[in-house]
């Protein structure tokens, strides 16, 4: 083997053995009340991890925290660049991280609304993030979103409708494409199924499970719903008043759980 | 040109010193970072907003006793708004005036940049109802901002791809989207986008100012101005498939003149000292004769 | 040849903390190892633990003590301790499970469903599809099921699946958990033919018969799990 080569499977072995995001002693205090202490994790490539608990419990605050939305009160939260470097996200000056946010990034808000520009036509939505990153062909564009909105069940002939004309599944659909289409590294979901009818969320998430699978995502989902932290998770982080209770393989906590807290959700899944 | 001697009692152009002095350092500032909008203290002034209250400071804050001025609006010296702000000039500082492009110094404008190329020394005030180009698409002021210091443009081409998808072509017509100097993305008034090519590298320095919105922007002379576009739907300008009916030019912006209730109709020369200095060299276009009767 | 896996000293209660917190041992000081090309069978009546041992070994249940030993990428591994991410490498790569039931996707096909080991570890779709095909013609599920769902399936039919998309890939160990508990006798025959391939090819295979001619036929050892009940106390 030649040094040049040598080098690049060091570089791989060592990327490979360093963590996507990594998650240290990360806390948010909102003056004397815990929105989340201590918490500490990481996430490889390729993995989905899904952090539950109730409402209240601090799942949205930690996602907040972690996904730069949310500055914490103490701790920090490392991401490996594309260029293989550890960074702390809150050290990064703000173009960094906004571009962060847009290419190598995507958030999938339970609202799509949230997430989507309800006015401007799905295949703009769709188009929004290389525009951003300086595609200029129009014709390029409008393929790349017409090959997105296929891959997320829409039909070519509705490139051209405004999400204001699309039922809650479709927006939630499109804001996915919307995300997804700058082949993003981590994408974080909160209740990405939430406001939607069950066959709708049954629909969704084969449909994110297909994705991920397909693209090797690394997902980050906050969920109540243990049901779609079974279909969709890898890993499971169980959060209640803000610490985590548990934390390890998503199967190994729902049929063998270890802490009380966990028992109990798990013992209050209605069997259907 | 008449020259008139200053009647109104006003400071010198209206304006107190002070106030000029700070106009003076928002444009200085704003030809230092061509395309920039800079904040200004915009005063009130003695006519409604709409009515090129932005541009009136900025004019107002250069203007010297020598200066000679023109005003026009919509390519015209004769209309309502272009008169009054040029009687109010007459009688504020007292100023020379004219109709001529090549005689003035100082041309303010509203809606379009006269045909006859600008040369070194002159400037061109345009008055400006609407300075934030990302307004339509993001309304928040603080995230524009954010998205102009942090070169976040992809939602102008958003726009543009909007234009296309519901049209077929980019039917923007006016006010069409400039970047400048390769870094900010400007808006250059509604002017037609007939005008754009005109602003890139002009010898004339250019002078934004928008009253109500409190904000002047600039293009020092020999600025590099680029019209957004698409690789595959690149930026064009209006053509017209006629020349002018009075004097026959060619590759001019027209009006559309209606000349009877039976449909009667006839194109003509935006820019009217355009059209009447054409005229006066013997050109001609094929109504000519008949609009003179 | 080294033994495939190795246990040793596996224990395991489960503690309820939604009754006072109170204790079940379920075993105390398993040991057993597993060979390859051999299939070992865990004998004992029903609530011996033999389910649990199959669930520790493939990392769905926590073992509160002791070691599981398995060679992957040419290293020794405890799964007993070793991380999630490392569990679900060992998965991938190593250890194959062809549980009881089949746990149903909604939407996804039967073809996909048996195919999906094989995508996940890289081959491309179509040789994927045609081998997951290949298999569930030789369990006789009928080709007009293919593209359902198996929610709506018969038991004897997503058990096919589920045996199809364990056997589908070429894991080095496959702990089977009565795959053939709702077959009828053909298709329990092929079941077995299938686990004698599996033992030409090298594979270690850990299962739970409860039909005594299956077990008869593919057991190389049995190990009987009543020796590993925890003692000094009634359960």
């Amino acid at each position: 083997m030649n040094a040049a080569a040598a080098q690049i499977e060091n570089l791989d072995r060592s990327s490979e053995a360093l963590p996507l995001l990594s998650v240290r002693s990360v806390s948010k205090a909102y003056g004397a009340r815990i929105g989340c202490t201590e918490v500490n994790f990481d996430i490889w490539p390729g993995e989905v991890l899904a952090i539950v608990g109730e409402s209240g419990s601090g799942k949205t605050t930690l996602l907040n925290c972690i996904s730069t939305r949310l500055e914490p009160t103490s701790g920090t939260i490392a991401y490996r660049m594309r260029d293989g470097e550890m960074r702390d996200l809150y050290q990064l000056g703000e173009a960094e991280r906004r571009f962060l946010l847009r290419t190598d990034w995507g958030f999938v808000h339970q609202n799509p609304a949230d997430g989507l520009r309800m006015t401007v036509s799905a295949g703009a939505n769709v188009g929004e993030r290389l525009m951003a990153v300086g595609h200029r062909h129009y014709g390029e564009l409008r393929a790349t979103a017409t090959d997105w909105l296929g891959r997320v069940e829409i039909g070519a002939d509705r490139i051209d409708d405004q999400p204001r004309a699309f039922s809650g599944g479709m927006r939630q659909r499109l804001q996915i494409a919307r995300n997804l289409v700058t082949a993003p590294r981590l994408v974080f979901m909160d209740e990405p199924t939430g406001g939607l009818d069950v066959s709708v969320q049954a629909r969704l998430l084969d449909l994110v499970r297909g994705l991920v699978n397909e693209l090797g995502l690394s997902v980050i989902i906050v969920t109540h719903d243990l049901a779609v932290a079974r279909l969709l998770s890898h890993r499971m982080l169980v959060m209640k008043d803000g610490r985590v209770v548990e934390h390890g393989l998503t199967d190994r906590l729902l049929d063998d759980p270890q802490a009380p807290y966990t028992q109990l959700l798990v013992s209050s899944i209605l069997q259907v | 040109m008449t020259a008139h001697p200053q009647t109104s009692g006003y400071n010198f152009a209206y304006l107190d010193e002070q106030t000029k002095r700070m106009i003076r350092r928002a444009i200085l500032k704003a030809i230092a970072i061509p395309g920039y909008q800079v904040p200004f203290a915009s005063r009130e002034m003695p006519m409604p907003y709409g009515w090129g209250t932005g541009g009136v400071q900025v004019t107002a804050a250069i203007l010297g006793p020598r200066d000679v001025l023109k005003v026009i609006d919509q390519g015209a010296d004769d209309t309502t708004n272009a008169v009054s702000i040029r009687k109010f000039f007459e009688r504020v500082a007292g100023v020379e005036t004219t109709t001529r492009t090549a005689d003035a110094t100082i041309i303010q404008t509203r809606h379009r940049i006269p045909e006859a190329p600008l040369r070194e020394g002159q400037v061109l005030v345009y008055q400006v109802p609407i300075p934030e180009p990302l307004r339509f698409l993001e309304p928040r002021e603080t995230e524009t901002r954010k998205m102009h210091a942090l070169e976040e443009y992809g939602l102008m081409h958003v726009k543009l791809y909007e234009d296309i998808a519901r049209n077929g072509h980019i039917a923007t017509t006016y006010a069409y989207p400039v970047k400048i100097e390769g870094r900010y993305v400007m808006d250059p008034s509604p002017t037609p986008k007939f005008d754009n090519p005109k602003m890139h590298m002009s010898e004339a320095l250019q002078l934004f100012g928008a009253g109500r919105e409190k904000r002047i922007y600039a293009l020092p002379p020999y600025t590099d101005v680029v019209s957004l576009d698409f690789e595959d739907h690149p930026f064009e300008v209006q053509r017209f498939d006629r020349p002018c009916a009075l004097c026959g030019a060619e590759q001019v912006y027209l009006d559309e003149v209606v000349l009877d209730d039976r449909g009667g109709r006839m194109f003509v020369c935006s820019d009217t000292d355009h059209c009447e200095s054409r005229q006066a060299q013997g050109l001609r276009g094929e109504l000519s004769g008949e609009a003179a009767q | 040849m080294n033994p495939a896996l190795i246990v040793s000293d596996l224990a395991k209660t489960f503690t309820m903390h939604l009754r006072g917190g109170i204790e079940l041992p379920v075993m105390t000081g398993a040991a057993f190892l597993l060979q390859p090309g051999q299939c070992a069978v865990l004998g004992g009546p029903s609530g011996a633990g033999k389910s649990s041992i199959l669930k520790m070994l493939y990392g769905n249940y926590a073992a509160n003590a002791g070691q599981i030993l398995v060679q992957h990428r040419g290293r020794e591994i405890d799964l007993a301790r070793a991380e999630p991410r490392t569990i679900l490498e060992l998965r991938r790569e190593t250890i194959g499970y062809v549980s009881q039931f089949l746990r149903v996707v909604p939407r996804v096909s039967a073809l996909d469903i048996v195919a999906e080991p094989l995508v996940e570890r890289g081959i491309d779709r179509p040789q994927a599809t045609r081998r997951a095909g290949d298999l569930l013609s030789r369990l006789n599920l009928p080709e007009r099921l293919w593209s359902l769902p198996p929610a709506t399936f018969s038991g004897g039919e997503q058990q096919r699946v589920n045996i199809a998309r364990g056997f589908i890939t070429d894991h080095p160990i496959l702990l089977l958990d009565e795959p053939t508990a709702s077959l009828d006798a053909v298709n329990r025959t092929v079941v077995v033919d299938m686990i004698a391939e599996k033992k030409v090819a090298g594979v270690a295979l850990l299962g739970i018969f409860h039909d005594a001619d299956v077990r008869g036929a593919v057991a190389d050892t049995i190990i009987d799990v009543t020796g590993f009940a925890p003692r000094g106390k009634d359960v």
